[in-house]
């Protein structure tokens, strides 16, 4: 332990109760470190590629979650050490970033940080290290530019889409009907996109599922599901050419929020106050009716007389809709949102072609469907499937198709997938590692064998010879110099990644390696761990 | 090479199990629940005693696999996945929970020994889907759909009922309630809402004594001193405040400085509740039945009038009797004219075994109806109520989709076949997988010979040398424990039943297959407030 005495030889006390905390000093942090990231990326490392296996986690709370997703297997660990957690926060960026790739970059980052151990052990410093690392991650993204192709989609061109949405969707449970969930994915994202601004934006996509079915049902719905119900059992459940009302006040008696007291202390003020009620209510229905609504979708409850009253009048009425469907209904049929009824006017009310209630199984499952909408810019997939772990699933892979396709929208190059990329990059560095002179040569040829380890693995899960494997593939990449050949993972019988229709989104691996590289130098600057004494 | 800093990786009681470890963990969970739920297949499957840990310790006593498994603890990761299929079968087609089950589990247990001769998960996987899809397409090549003949279409769903109804305890009486059920399903009229059969059930007597009510009847008393039969009754459903109706505006509380007024403001309420009877008996009606109570004062009012007030009836009460008699549920009395009444030609007490019940007949609307069941205790009760309702939920669906298979076996006999024949055609490991596919469907009727305790292994056998006839219609005769025409016995099931039992049992057992690891976090703590 580190101590330091002044002139009278008592010792400072530097950091407190040091004799309870552990600490690791120089090469040892560094390869405790290392141990601790290395094991979480090979956790992950059989959950790569199209044939990669599943996780099963099982929630403080007994709950159950099947994923191969990479970012979602993280969370739900419970990692402990500071450098897993690490490891966490990358798979998660990726996750916010980019959407998919969350499973590739945390074996990448493994695979530098083994190499880097190596390196370590003969006595390279890890500050070159991690230099030589950040030089060869600039020359991996400046070949991926190099190689990427740019494709060209339109609106009725999807087609090079769906084929990249279908890479990523295969590696998922999903992959049975990867062809009908890729084309809904693309066309959701197409009938929210920007193509002038090529932004899109996700939230107007909204993703809900229902168990039951069968996963070939999932749907693309141009519209809106509720999971909610009319309010009174025998309100039409079905209306055409629909005015809404989207209201965030309740249809119940008002209370004011400040502070108020009213004091019933005469026969007269009761009555007044009774009468002021019924009105009341029968203002609130009025007002709707009078504005033209056919459809009232409230934030909040109903009285049970204003329920009355609106069915009465003939109004269906829909309660407690949640504030993020509110704004989605709101948006889909170019309505506004109506806080107060004294602001209900004829042109805040949106317009849908279709509102209707279906039923679902032989429980009381019942869903709102609001189709044919003025504005068709939300949309709604609806996932059915056989259990609970299979939606949630579902929605996961859903969710990464979205991310592919709303990138491709934004940067259309791709990059050949299947270990392509890598491959061809680690060549590229290889060649590269050459002209530097310094101890950092070292280090950029072993970012190109780390490179090498990402088509290892998905060779490895596919169940081929990854070393043979991998140098046929390389020796017929520099042969060839085709950067298309990758790992034949579905044993089709060609490894030409274009022949597959194999792709990935350019910006993906780049933010896969910059990313990766970014947290290994993080890694490798730290020399000093101290962690407080077990309780 | 990985050693220092691994064990620390994970929080203290969070486990990890990997590769091989873990894939056995989860076919040995799967498995085992299979096993627990497998002996309740079948026409001679046996019920299963289920004990409540909370107060009381009730006991259920059922062959109901959806009912068994929910009622299970259960820590392992691969069980749960079995349960929620099984309770996603209930709710969606509503019979066949122990099928898919058991289909799961012998499917798992034959992955196991494919595992076992190092064949992967994931070939077993794309062999397992190329088997269910064959065998879905060869079901749907031998369904019958008689949905234009009224007639064969009627017996079809009397076939079914009573094939549904055959495995569990209402076995003995099977054609009566099959009838009944299909007379309630029948009248729904296409509709899949199934809350408006309404099941009351009354202890005493036998279940042959149950029966099929076509009116309406509601598990109430009616108030003292109003009539006990009202002929052309003009009901009002109503939901609304019949005791203290406060003044909810504004927050609005009473507050006085003198017993005089509050004398008056009771007054005032008084007469505001007065004024909301006279309002409802201005409706012109005999018959008045709420949601929420109704106080004594409000009560004796409507005896003065005439009228038959009936208090507290539930909301599925009031929705069903909405139905039944064609009124609408209503909150506010102001119009009069413009309020749908309810109507019926009579509404009675009558005694069913000890209590009085209030009898609506001669509605108009026949959609609702009420099933009656009688039985010797309540744990046969709730067992009848949960077999008569997987029979209406069969029911209801097919009656959407009418698509129909024999029973008793022969549909897994059929899956089987073309399973095999596909196995044979196809090149590569996967053919092991897809004999395993087909292997794990002849363990089903196998299962129901075995619970009927017949020789399971000669009848299968002899059932597949009359499966391998072209059209052959046999399946197992549980009664006389032989091969037999299901078509001649009437034995049928649903097609939205089987396809469904197929599907979610492999889309399972593929999950389950995919994993291979599994990692669990250490259980939440409870708060020491407990």
């Amino acid at each position: 332990m580190a101590l330091a005495f002044d002139e009278y030889g008592r010792p400072f006390i530097i950091l407190r109760e040091q004799e309870s905390k552990s600490r690791l000093r120089g090469l040892d942090a560094q390869k405790a470190n290392i141990a601790a990231g290395v094991a979480v990326s090979r956790i992950l490392r059989t959950s790569l590629g199209p044939k990669g296996m599943d996780k099963m986690l099982q929630s403080p709370d007994g709950d159950i979650t099947i994923t191969n997703d990479g970012a979602t297997i993280l969370e739900q660990m419970d990692v402990d050490n500071q450098i897993g957690k690490l490891m966490v926060e990358l798979s998660r960026s990726q996750d916010y970033e980019i959407g998919d790739g969350t499973t590739g970059v945390v074996v990448l980052a493994g695979a530098l940080l083994q190499q880097s151990e190596k390196l370590l052990e003969r006595g390279i410093h890890p500050i070159r290290v991690a230099e030589g690392f950040e030089i060869s991650s600039r020359i991996a993204v400046d070949h991926l530019e190099k190689i990427a192709h740019k494709f060209d989609f339109s609106a009725t061109n999807i087609e090079p889409l769906v084929q990249t949405c279908m890479t990523t969707l295969s590696s998922k449970i999903v992959n049975r009907c990867k062809r009908s969930l890729a084309e809904i994915a693309v066309k959701s994202v197409m009938a929210v996109a920007d193509l002038e601004r090529k932004d899109v934006n996700l939230d107007l996509i909204k993703v809900e599922g229902k168990v039951g079915g069968k996963l070939e049902d999932t749907e693309l719905i141009y519209g809106i599901v509720v999971d909610k119900d009319m309010s009174h059992p025998q309100m039409p459940k079905q209306i055409e050419d629909a005015k809404i009302a989207i209201l965030t006040c309740p249809f119940e008696p008002p209370k004011p929020k400040t502070k108020h007291k009213v004091d019933i202390d005469t026969v007269e003020k009761f009555q007044t106050l009774r009468k002021q009620e019924q009105k009341y209510f029968d203002d609130m229905v009025q007002r709707c009716k009078d504005v033209g609504a056919t459809l009232v979708i409230c934030q909040w409850g109903f009285d049970d007389e204003a329920n009355h009253l609106l069915m009465h009048r003939n109004l269906p009425a829909v309660r407690w809709v949640g504030g993020v469907e509110l704004e989605l209904i709101a948006i889909a049929t170019g309505g506004r949102i109506v806080p107060r009824f004294q602001e209900l006017t004829t042109e805040k009310l949106g317009k849908a072609g279709l509102v209707r209630e279906k039923a679902f199984g032989t429980t009381k499952d019942r869903m709102l469907y609001i189709e044919h909408c003025a504005n068709s810019k939300a949309v709604t997939v609806f996932i059915r499937g056989g259990n609970k772990m299979m939606i949630e699933e579902t929605k996961r892979s859903i969710h990464d198709a979205l991310c592919v396709a709303r990138n491709l929208i934004r940067n259309n190059s791709i990059v050949y997938g299947g270990g392509a990329a890598e491959i061809s990059c680690s060549i590229a560095v290889e060649t590269a590692a050459d002209k530097y002179p310094g101890v950092e040569q070292y280090a950029i040829r072993a970012f190109a064998d780390a490179l090498d380890s990402v088509p290892m693995a998905l060779a490895e899960n596919s169940g081929l010879q990854p070393i043979e494997t991998l140098s046929a593939v390389k020796a017929q990449q520099i042969k060839e110099s085709n950067h298309c050949c990758g790992i034949d993972c579905n044993d089709t019988g060609t490894n030409n990644m274009r022949e597959q229709n194999v792709f990935e989104t350019l910006i993906g691996k780049q933010q896969q390696i910059l990313l990766a590289t970014q947290v290994v130098k993080m890694i490798l600057k730290i020399d000093d761990v101290i962690s407080p004494a077990d309780y | 090479m990985i050693t220092c800093g691994v064990e620390k990786l994970f929080k203290d009681e969070a486990t990890e199990e990997k590769g091989e470890r873990a894939r056995m963990a989860s076919f040995v969970g799967a498995m085992a629940i299979a096993d627990l739920v497998k002996t309740t297949l079948g026409p001679k499957g046996m019920d299963k005693i289920l004990q409540s840990t909370g107060r009381g310790h009730s006991v259920t006593v059922t062959n109901d696999g959806a009912t068994i498994l929910k009622s299970l603890h259960i820590d392992n990761p691969a069980a749960k996945v079995l349960i929620d299929i099984s309770k996603v079968q209930d709710d969606e087609v509503g019979d066949g929970t122990t099928s898919v089950v058991v289909l799961a589990g012998e499917l798992l247990r034959e992955a196991e020994k494919l595992v076992g001769s190092k064949i992967h998960p994931m070939t077993i996987i794309s062999g397992y889907r190329m088997a269910a899809d064959c065998a879905r397409r060869a079901l749907l090549d031998r369904v019958k759909d008689n949905k234009d003949d009224a007639e064969k279409f009627r017996s079809d769903l009397m076939r079914i009922a009573m094939t549904t109804l055959s495995s569990k305890i209402l076995s003995q009486d099977k054609e009566h309630f099959a009838k009944l059920a299909v007379d309630a399903v029948m009248r729904l009229k296409g509709s899949t809402n199934l809350e408006s059969i309404q099941i009351i059930k009354k202890a005493g007597g036998s279940l042959k004594d149950s029966f099929l009510d076509e009116g309406f009847i509601l598990d109430k008393k009616i108030g003292l001193g109003q009539p006990k039969r009202i002929e052309n009754a003009n009901i009002l459903v109503a939901n609304t405040a019949m005791d203290t109706d406060k003044v909810k505006i504004y927050g609005a509380r009473v507050r006085v400085d003198s017993m005089a007024k509050v004398a008056q403001i009771e007054g005032a309420e008084k007469e505001k509740m007065r004024e909301k009877v006279q309002k409802i008996i201005g409706h012109g009606i005999n018959c008045f039945v709420n949601r929420q109570l109704i106080y004594n004062f409000p009560e004796e009012l409507f005896a003065d009038a005439g009228i038959l007030a009936i208090e507290h009836a539930d909301f599925d009460g009031i929705e069903r009797l909405a139905l039944v008699t064609g009124g609408e549920i209503a909150s506010t009395f102001d119009n009069p004219e413009s309020v749908k009444l309810g109507h019926c030609k009579l509404i009675e007490e009558i005694m069913i075994g000890e209590d009085k019940l209030i009898h609506f007949s001669g509605v108009e609307m026949g959609q609702a109806c009420t099933i009656v069941l009688r039985g010797a205790s309540f744990h046969v009760l709730d067992e009848a109520e949960r077999s008569l309702h997987d029979a209406l939920c069969v029911l209801s669906q097919t009656v959407n989709d009418s698509r129909v298979l024999l029973g008793g076996g022969w549909p897994e006999m059929v899956m089987a076949k073309a399973v095999d024949e596909l196995a044979r055609k196809t090149p590569g490991k996967k053919s092991h997988a897809i004999e395993a596919f087909s292997r794990a469907l002849i363990a089903i009727p196998t299962t129901i010979a075995d619970n009927a305790g017949l020789d399971s292994a000669e009848l299968v056998a002899q059932l597949r040398a009359e499966h391998h006839k072209e059209h052959s219609n046999a399946g197992i005769d549980v009664i006389i424990g032989s091969v037999g025409d299901m078509s001649e016995l009437g034995i049928s099931e649903a097609f939205k039943v089987k396809q469904a039992v197929l599907l979610s049992a492999t889309e399972a057992a593929e999950m389950i297959l995919r994993v291979d690891e599994i990692i669990t976090c250490a259980p939440r703590r409870r708060e020491d407030r407990m």
